[in-house]
């Protein structure tokens, strides 16, 4: 929408003061992460610009914590577990769901998207009151469950969507050249929709890495998870040890931005080839 | 293939009716799919729904004085709750306390204390010296409990057991719209002023999501727009903006501006340095701090449903009403904003609903009178173990939540749901 030739002042006013508008929603929109980053090299433990001189002393600090190597070393655990339950479970059910129509279907579908609709407040107190009957309370084992429990509707939708555009006449053409299901599935299927296994798995996975909540209520002082523990120390002292992890956390998000980006430009890639 | 058919009934290779075999393979096949579905299903039914469930019960349960002292439940249920109970009721009173287990009498008495405070202590007291009182002839007993503490000549007292004496009761549902039952008449009243809390607590939720939805409404359709009309190349550049803080942890963009509006925090300086204002302004710990981190968290999930109905609307109407005379804002309001209701509805519900339930947010960068629901839901759970108020108090989120949410699968469609 460039400005035509013809445009008045006034049109030129209105189109100025609109990007200039436009631009500064943006800026609200990324430098408050953005800011974040510089200041966790800052030798001062203050959150002021300019910064007096440049250093890597609050992510020694982290690496020579226990308590924070514990936090890393758990959420990392804790979210590949969770994304192999969720992606192996999430996946089937999407292949079932796709596989046939049978009543009560959108009830089925509304029963598994469930856990994105509860309010995470009350996810974590009934995982609680639950989780401490069975003795899960305190530890991994919880919290994978219950970050699965929270990431299975992101890789639903994302394998459903992936499924919506697969054509199932490559495997009825598997099966009519001799291909039982389990070989046109693992040869045929599962190639074709595994940009969308593996994206719903970074949103299983982003969702469990982020979560806090659930683990205010599960985790215990002992096994913390990175975001439990940053949570601890903001309400403690916001040290720029928390813009370190913070930093380290934003540097995460981007990396899978990228990967889940690369992967969205492959499939269009592939329908482009096809069609 | 020699399945030729002898009669008019048409027959698979193997001699079986093609129309039994097509079925016979049409059940098969919902069967595989019930099968996949299956151990999800069980997953997140078994793990999730079931807990949620029960632990919406507990805001109807009453559990404490039935577990702790059974038969006088049983007895003061029967009481009409005029004057005082009888005697034996009493009697019957005093010798469950005397063996009454240590847990389930520390349960009992903070739960009649929620009534009365100080009866817990009473309680104690009266617990420590009931072996003296089963020993009373029955027209002491009064006496006896008077004795111990003056406090039980107030009938309220006796009138608080009972109304603890049934296992189910809308008690802790009352109490999360700052209700209760009336001692002597069992109406249903509004609590004293001092203790009515929930009421202001759920009109703040719903202010602040409101507000909040709004806020990401006028900040989300002009750069929605931009990024709908410009070319691919660009707003694809542009999109990583909206992108960015999407995939960045609620917690980091929380700190993040925790860091930035603190009294010596980056915006306060900058606008001191500008001369804006010449002291240090509240920026955080208040609710302006809860308006500006919450828009700026839900801001994406306005824009990227607004964009991608944008996105599908042809350009060329807006032509098509210039050249008809409408001025731009005319041609905007009349012919493009119908068009992308659809995206506009599904991004203000989906901020609304996701606003709801905000818990960290307003925790972090919110004073004590912006602290929204589920703030006072981990509170009664957790600090406070008040399970029953706390589960009263989910159900009420939970509920408006659902109701919001059937609203938008109406509206929207949940398989719309905008994850990418």
């Amino acid at each position: 929408m460039a400005l035509p030739s013809y445009a008045t002042p006034l049109d030129r006013a209105w189109y100025y003061s609109y990007r200039v508008l436009c631009g500064l929603i943006f800026a609200f929109l990324v430098i408050p992460i953005l800011v974040i980053i510089p200041l966790s090299f800052n030798s001062e433990p203050y959150f002021t610009y300019p910064m007096p001189g440049f250093s890597l002393r609050w992510y020694e600090e982290f690496f020579n914590s226990p308590q924070w190597l514990l936090g890393l070393k758990n959420s990392i655990i804790v979210g590949i577990f969770a994304t192999l339950v969720a992606s192996v479970l999430g996946t089937l059910a999407a292949l079932g769901l796709n596989r046939a129509e049978f009543p009560g279907k959108p009830l089925i579908m509304g029963v598994l998207i469930s856990p994105i609709i509860v309010p995470i407040v009350i996810t974590a107190a009934g995982m609680f009151y639950f989780y401490s009957r069975l003795g899960l309370t305190g530890t991994l084992a919880g919290l994978v469950f219950a970050h699965a429990t929270i990431g299975v509707p992101f890789v639903i939708i994302t394998v459903s969507a992936t499924l919506a555009g697969f054509d199932n006449n490559l495997v009825r053409a598997g099966a009519s050249l001799g291909a039982g299901p389990v070989k046109t599935f693992f040869k045929i299927t599962m190639p074709l929709i595994l940009p969308g296994i593996v994206s719903g798995g970074l949103f299983a996975f982003i969702t469990s890495w982020d979560e806090l909540v659930i683990a205010i209520f599960l985790a215990g002082t002992e096994e913390h998870t990175l975001p439990r523990r940053m949570w601890s120390g903001i309400r403690e002292l916001l040290s720029p040890t928390i813009m370190a992890v913070a930093t380290l956390l934003i540097l995460t998000s981007i990396a899978l931005m990228v990967v889940m980006e690369l992967l969205r430009r492959r499939t269009e890639r592939l329908r482009g080839i096809r069609v | 293939m020699a399945s030729t058919a002898e009669t008019d009934v048409m027959m698979a290779a193997d001699g079986v009716p093609l129309k039994i075999k097509l079925r016979r393979a049409e059940r098969m096949r919902k069967i595989w799919a019930l099968g996949l579905i299956a151990p999800l299903f069980i997953f997140i039914v078994g793990g999730f729904i079931v807990p949620i469930i029960s632990l919406m019960t507990l805001s109807v349960e009453d559990p404490e004085l039935n577990e702790a002292l059974p038969r006088t439940a049983e007895i003061f249920s029967q009481w009409d709750g005029e004057g005082y109970p009888s005697e034996e009721a009493m009697l019957v009173f005093a010798e469950e306390l005397s063996t009454a287990d240590r847990g389930e009498f520390g349960r009992v008495s903070k739960r009649l204390n929620y009534d009365i405070s100080g009866f817990k202590s009473m309680l104690k007291a009266t617990a420590r010296a009931s072996d003296e009182l089963t020993l009373l002839p029955a027209d002491q007993i009064l006496q006896g409990f008077i004795d111990i503490d003056d406090d039980w000549e107030d009938q309220a007292y006796w009138r608080a057991i009972k109304g603890a004496s049934s296992a189910y009761s809308d008690y802790y549902m009352l109490w999360a719209v700052d209700l209760k039952r009336d001692g002597e008449t069992g109406e249903i009243i509004s609590v004293d002023e001092g203790r009515a809390v929930y009421v202001e607590v759920l009109i703040r939720t719903i202010e602040i999501s409101f507000a909040v939805t709004i806020l990401c409404f006028l900040m989300g359709l002009p750069i929605a727009y931009l990024l709908a009309t410009l070319p691919t190349a660009k707003s694809n550049l542009l999109l990583i903006l909206v992108l960015l803080p999407f995939w960045t942890s609620l917690l980091v963009r929380t700190t993040s501006w925790l860091v930035l509006l603190q009294n010596e925090g980056l915006v306060n300086d900058l606008g001191i340095w500008i001369g804006l204002w010449n002291e240090p302004l509240e920026l955080v710990r208040n609710r302006l701090g809860v308006y500006i981190a919450m828009t700026h968290i839900l801001l994406p999930f306005m824009v990227l449903p607004m964009f991608s109905v944008m996105k599908s609307i042809n350009p060329w109407h807006m032509r098509a009403a210039a050249s008809l005379g409408a001025p731009g804002w005319k041609a905007f309001l009349k012919v493009y904003m119908p068009q992308c209701m659809p995206g506009v509805g599904a991004g203000t519900l989906l901020v609304f609903i996701l606003s709801l339930g905000y818990y960290i947010t307003p925790a972090l960068v919110g004073g004590p009178d912006d602290q929204m629901i589920s703030y006072w839901i981990v509170q009664n759970m957790g600090r406070n173990a008040n399970w029953g108020l706390g589960a009263a108090l989910s159900l009420i989120l939970l509920v408006l939540t659902m109701v919001m949410f059937f609203i938008y699968n109406r509206f929207v469609g949940i398989d719309n749901l905008k994850v990418n």
